[in-house]
């Protein structure tokens, strides 16, 4: 199994979303995660889809996409030439014995410390999986009591917009 | 008459604009103005509204149907014998659920339908209203689009986008579900003058650049084999076909879902490939080193097991569907396109091709032929005095002719029907291949038979699909739909028990439908079908001799003032050859039962061994 990105500029109206979903429950297809949420635009919503697959499924994927009629363009983004974040949210276990350790360890990654309570703090921290994986690595001797993580959401690099012309390229 | 007006007030002429008017108004418009001629349907409560302006409408007929199954596969034998969009109507509920049926149906087999649904009023979805169903949620994976119409505003501009998706690229079924407070609130009307997509640009005129590859390709290929399909049928290709197959000589095989698109009688139509094709058909597949697909999608009907299928070919595969090509079978050259300007093109460019030289394929099709002739399908006629299946399918086909249209269910007479009954012509062979929809044939036939009331149009069922779906009867009989129905009566689910004589040691769970001459626990056949059809107003006739087969089509061609039922009992143990277990390389064809063919003898010329006829 690969991981591929994949985004997605679609119709914003209702049943988007479930359309998609569908069809990748319909084809068999496996998303890893997927995130949507407006754009520049307010007639189109974007999505980051981050699928499973070989790279013969991928085009299946792909075309199976490009027949849904809300659907308006696709483009695959390539790790090297995009730039791909995620948003976590992680409630570590901290008493005040701790909580500096925790807060030092924070700071290296670059996170936000969000909440603060007697015995715990929360952390928000975005960035590429694999720092997220490492953030967490670091803080799971502290005790971690929950956390919460989004998709990826992704851009390509440079000044290019896959929007601009998705309306008549399509 | 430019101030002519309906009897409710409204211009005659649908495409002008309304001021003032209901949604249900605006509906029947808008289906006016697209061009609709006849709707299948039943009324109920939250589509209510809509029948009340169809009963004026002085362009659209509405014929009542006895269930919403019937009304959905009666607009799929619509579209598919006339090359137009069928439309079908429900209500909310279980009017909807109904559909899904036929919906799947067409989807599986790229039939242009739309279905028209009433849902409960705006305000009361999500409230688990009275016949409250989310049919748009459970169609998406079966529909080419849909829509949920709350506002009357969007009606005449949804009706004239399903219109437009149902019939262009690969066609396919549209459901509009519109909540009842649309039907009823007032609105005005306008009819869009064009449709706004942006989404939705299928592809139509092939890529130059592939397509010369193509002919590159087929003028040096020396096994080379036309895989026909029915994206031939629905872009009206097979004229096109036909030159293409002239020009080239090239050995062509057309799918169940292509029978017709290339005549019978075409020196090179090796018949149907697949589960049950012909040996020919099936082997030249296996041994080609070039397959010509033309919309077809290398359905696991046809390849048998994928990973031996036609082995030494390389492949072309034209489809207006870019998500076909590729999807099961890898290929070398992609041409996305409608089968009508791909075939064209492609005629044009081998023309030149061919002027550069190209690869001998006299001894391929002299190969193909032998094999033609050596195992031609054929049927033994049973020896205890009772009727071959066989027979009387291949009778009506020879009596009725190639003009008739040819509806069949699904199951073992269907085979018969696509194998023994000669096609010369697209659009006269329906069945529902994909979804492989018990049921179809009664419906089906009935909406052929409106689209083309000028048609003899024979339904060929089994004793099993026919009871899923004969109250149509009523509705054939009632709305002068005279009908032909041919009952292959073996009294049983014949299919599923001659899998359960081949794979399930003839243990015959629950296949002895006891409706015919082998019946079980009870004494009489039940139901008694030539009663069935008198209590519906058909003509119900019996035939159940060999030597009154003949008679009996004939007198049932005579009638055609009302819908003609025969009950042929057949003999019960008659099965489908040849066939190609599931999930087995298609090389171990064989064309009777233990027997294959023995290929290394007969290349080596020695044809002697291939019997004339084989035993089913």
């Amino acid at each position: 199994m690969s991981q591929h990105t994949l985004s997605v500029l679609v119709e914003n109206r209702p049943g988007v979303l479930m359309r998609v979903t569908s069809l990748f429950a319909r084809r068999n297809f496996n998303i890893h995660s997927l995130t949507v949420g407006p754009t520049e635009r307010s007639e189109i919503s974007r999505m980051t889809i981050v699928v499973d697959v070989e790279s013969q499924p991928l085009e299946q994927v792909t075309k199976q996409l490009n027949k849904l009629v809300n659907v308006l363009k696709i483009v695959e983004l390539e790790d090297e030439s995009s730039v791909q974040r995620e948003l976590l949210l992680v409630k570590v276990r901290a008493d005040s014995s701790a909580r500096g350790e925790v807060v030092d360890t924070v700071a290296l990654f670059r996170a936000n410390v969000v909440d603060v309570s007697p015995d715990a703090v929360t952390v928000e921290a975005t960035g590429s999986p694999e720092k997220l994986a490492a953030l967490l690595r670091v803080l799971e001797p502290f005790g971690i009591r929950e956390l919460v993580q989004s998709g990826s959401v992704a851009l390509a690099r440079g000044g290019r917009a896959i929007s601009d012309r998705a309306l008549r390229s399509a | 008459m430019p101030n002519a007006q309906t009897t409710e007030g409204l211009p005659f002429d649908p495409l002008l604009p309304v001021e003032s008017l209901t949604g249900a108004q605006s509906l029947i418009r808008s289906l006016e103005a697209v061009g609709v001629e006849v709707v299948f349907g039943i009324p109920g409560g939250a589509i209510l509204p809509a029948y009340d302006p169809l009963m004026d409408s002085p362009h659209v007929r509405h014929i009542l149907v006895r269930h919403e199954q019937g009304a959905g596969h009666a607009a799929e034998g619509y579209a598919v014998a006339t090359g137009k969009v069928g439309v079908c109507m429900a209500t909310s509920g279980p009017g909807a659920t109904n559909l899904v049926t036929p919906i799947a149906d067409a989807n599986m087999d790229s039939v242009a339908m739309v279905a028209i649904t009433g849902q409960v009023a705006a305000a009361a979805i999500g409230t688990d209203a009275f016949q409250e169903a989310d049919i748009t949620g459970i169609t998406i994976p079966i529909t080419k689009h849909n829509y949920l119409v709350t506002d009357p505003a969007d009606i005449p501009r949804v009706i004239s986008e399903a219109f437009h998706l149902a019939a262009t690229g690969r066609p396919g079924p549209v459901l509009v579900d519109v909540a009842k407070s649309a039907l009823t609130a007032r609105t005005s009307f306008t009819w869009p003058t064009a449709v706004d997509l942006p989404g939705y640009r299928p592809v139509t005129r092939p890529h130059g650049k592939q397509v010369k590859e193509a002919a590159r390709m087929i003028a040096a290929a020396e096994r080379p084999v036309l895989y026909v399909g029915g994206g031939v049928v629905k872009a009206d290709a097979a004229h096109e076909l036909t030159a293409l197959a002239d020009l080239t000589g090239i050995p062509a095989v057309t799918t169940l879902m292509a029978r017709g698109a290339l005549p019978d009688s075409h020196p090179n139509n090796l018949g149907m490939p697949g589960m049950h094709g012909t040996v020919a058909a099936v082997t030249a597949l296996q041994k080609s080193d070039l397959l010509i697909t033309l919309g077809a999608r290398f359905d696991d009907r046809v390849t048998g097991l994928l990973s031996s299928f036609a082995p030494d070919a390389k492949v072309i595969h034209a489809d207006i569907d870019p998500a076909e090509i590729g999807k099961n079978r890898a290929v070398d050259v992609p041409i996305v396109g409608d089968a009508k300007l791909v075939i064209a093109e492609l005629t044009t460019a081998l023309a030149a091709e061919f002027e550069r030289g190209r690869a001998d394929i006299a001894p391929w099709v002299a190969q193909t032929h032998a094999w033609r002739e050596t195992y031609p399908l054929g049927y033994a006629d049973s020896d205890d005095g009772t009727v071959a299946p066989q027979h009387v399918i291949s009778r009506i086909g020879a009596i009725a002719g190639p003009d008739a249209i040819y509806v069949a269910g699904v199951g073992q007479h269907q085979m018969w029907s696509a194998q023994f009954v000669k096609y010369e012509k697209p659009r006269t062979w329906l069945n529902s291949g994909g979804l492989g929809t018990m049921g179809y044939a009664v419906p089906a036939a009935m909406g052929a038979k409106v689209g083309m009331p000028d048609t003899v149009v024979w339904a060929i069922d089994g004793d099993g699909c026919f009871q899923m779906t004969n109250q149509e009867l009523a509705t054939c009989t009632l709305n002068r739909i005279p009908v032909k129905i041919a009952i292959i009566n073996n009294s049983s689910l014949g299919m599923v028990r001659q899998w359960q004589t081949l794979f399930y040691s003839e243990r015959y769970s629950n296949t002895d439908l006891n409706s015919g001459d082998h019946h079980g626990t009870h004494a009489a056949p039940i139901p008694d079908f030539v009663k069935l059809a008198e209590a519906y107003g058909c003509v119900g006739l019996r035939c159940d001799k060999p030597e009154d087969v003949d008679a009996t089509i004939e007198k049932a061609m005579a009638i055609n003032d009302v819908p003609v039922v025969v009950d042929f009992r057949v003999h019960r143990d008659a099965m489908v050859w040849p066939m190609v277990e599931a999930g087995v390389s298609n090389d171990a064809i064989q064309y009777a039962r233990g027997m294959s063919p023995v290929w290394d003898r007969e290349e080596e010329g020695d044809n002697e061994s291939g019997p004339a006829k084989v035993i089913s």
